[in-house]
């Protein structure tokens, strides 16, 4: 009674479980070959095979175009390491400043509720024409007028206006309850966001803030538009000179390279917070 | 023949047993209550009956049929069975009518007018007749309650599982559900529940079960129990609800 020994019914019903899953492992295994058998079938035979595998999958082409669309890809992890910090800040400060009820601040209130109007309904290619070409233009002192910078800045601009969205509806799950709770010890409106709702909010949208940087990793492209020599913009070059697709090919395996393991850490820390919440 | 019968059950959590050799046997139209405290494991027990958890050792039947075979289907297992919880789990985005009529229409393959028709007569016989369009959000801890017992009882289960169901609940809005419960007892319905009601436990079961530390201490009619119990550690645990007021 006190002590737990395995009983022949549990040895048995472990032995008809293990049995089960080899079993769906190996159902699993099997439609994966069939699955991947078919569509190589379907690919290969498809009247215009010859001449996709010619322009699209040279290796030759593939291994010439390689040094170059690289060292263009480290542009893309630079401007990408530059604007996510920069991102959250400015979403952060965006969605607080939509958050303040005091009167005498409704104009910046109203200038955040405008910032997000504006950088989510314009295209991020039109955001970086405008501040890429726009913003020199002006000719004001201090401008910066690196290529790379200014592509930063456009995306900081574009991706704020929507992580500052996810910033709010974070901030806007977490429970009025806490924020009794916060108020009636008499903390501020100012700390008790500091202390009690944006810690919790925070981490409720670490999900879908990873989910946007993902995103944002592969837009770094779009910068391109503007001319600085990265990875899109070498692969442009390359196509150019020898009217062969092939590094097009070589920059989006460049990107999924990069993209993959974010999406999968953003698979894992959505699968943890999930069992944290218990059943 | 026993509706449901537990032998030698063993859970345990992160090493820590929870359930320590449990058996149990509930015949028809029995109303079996397991009481004890926090920890003791009476909640487990229920999830391991509707297959919430998974048991690490020995049987459970329902109606003869092993629920604990590997190759049972769970859904197929939990048609035949109803749980209330303790904090209601309504749906909030339904109607009340909406989540009585959920699983019978969805699950049962009852037509719409007529899972509608026996949700309207069960919310009459438990007194909740105009509720029927309205939002759970809406409704008070026991009418809400009431509606979540009417839930479970829409798909006419052999067994209803009641889990601590007033500990969410003030007072005054206790006695309505025990009231629902009682006429539940009165039609035939099997049940087994846990509470830390000691005065309704004593007036509703026909077995009361003590647990302690996961094993099935002392089992016995509820005069037996609340007057003569045989252990010290039924005695201690009495006398401390006592103290607290709730028998």
């Amino acid at each position: 009674m006190s002590e737990w020994v395995k009983s022949e019914r549990q040895v048995e019903r472990e032995q008809i479980r293990r049995t089960r899953a080899r079993r769906s492992a190996s159902v699993a295994t099997l439609s994966t070959v069939v699955f991947i058998v078919l569509l190589v079938w379907v690919v290969t035979n498809s009247p215009g095979w010859p001449r996709v595998e010619e322009t699209f999958f040279d290796g030759e082409q593939f291994l010439k175009a390689l040094p170059d669309v690289l060292d263009g890809f480290l542009l893309n992890i630079k401007i990408f390491l530059f604007a996510e910090p920069l991102i959250l800040i400015v979403g952060l400060l965006v969605a607080l400043a939509r958050g303040i009820t005091t009167p005498a601040f409704f104009p910046i209130r109203a200038l955040a509720t405008l910032y997000t109007d504006v950088f989510r309904g314009v295209p991020t290619i039109l955001v970086i024409y405008l501040i890429g070409f726009g913003l020199p233009a002006l000719r004001l002192q201090g401008i910066p007028s690196d290529l790379a910078t200014l592509g930063v800045i456009a995306l900081t601009l574009s991706y704020g206006a929507y992580v500052a969205e996810v910033f709010r509806s974070g901030i806007e799950s977490i429970h009025p309850s806490q924020v009794a709770a916060a108020r009636s010890l008499g903390l501020s409106h100012g700390r008790t966001m500091w202390f009690v709702v944006l810690p919790q909010a925070t981490r409720r949208v670490v999900p879908p803030l990873l989910n946007d940087f993902v995103s944002l990793q592969k837009d770094t492209a779009l910068v391109a538009t503007i001319g600085p020599l990265e990875a899109l913009r070498q692969a442009q070059i390359h196509a150019a000179s020898t009217f062969n697709y092939t590094p097009y090919l070589v920059a989006a395996l460049l990107f999924i390279l990069l993209t993959i393991p974010m999406a999968r850490f953003t698979d894992h820390l959505a699968e943890r917070t999930r069992r944290r919440r218990g059943a | 023949m026993s509706l449901l019968s537990i032998e030698g059950v063993w859970k345990s959590f992160h090493g820590h047993s929870v359930l320590r050799g449990i058996d149990l046997e509930v015949r028809p139209h029995e109303v079996v209550s397991l009481i004890g405290a926090s920890g003791s494991g009476k909640s487990t027990l229920l999830r391991c009956v509707n297959l919430l958890e998974t048991v690490d050792d020995g049987t459970i039947r329902l109606d003869g049929d092993d629920i604990t075979d590997p190759r049972v289907r769970v859904d197929d297992v939990r048609k035949r069975l109803g749980i209330v919880f303790q904090a209601f789990n309504l749906f909030p985005h339904m109607t009340v009518l909406d989540n009585i009529t959920l699983a019978p229409r969805r699950v049962h393959g009852v037509s719409k007018a007529q899972a509608e028709e026996q949700a309207r007569d069960l919310l009459d016989r438990f007194g909740l007749a105009g509720k029927a369009g309205a939002y759970p959000d809406s409704l008070s801890g026991g009418q809400q309650q009431r509606v979540a017992v009417i839930r479970a009882l829409a798909t006419q289960p052999r067994l209803i599982l009641l889990d601590e169901v007033t500990s969410a609940l003030d007072p005054q809005l206790v006695l309505e559900v025990l009231g629902i419960i009682r006429e539940l007892k009165e039609s035939g319905m099997t049940m087994i529940l846990t509470t830390h009601e000691m005065g309704f436990c004593r007036d509703i079961s026909d077995t009361v079960c003590f647990l302690d530390g996961g094993v099935l201490l002392e089992k016995g009619p509820p005069e037996q129990i609340f007057r003569e119990p045989e252990h010290e550690r039924t005695r201690a645990f009495l006398r401390s609800v006592l103290e607290a007021g709730r028998l």
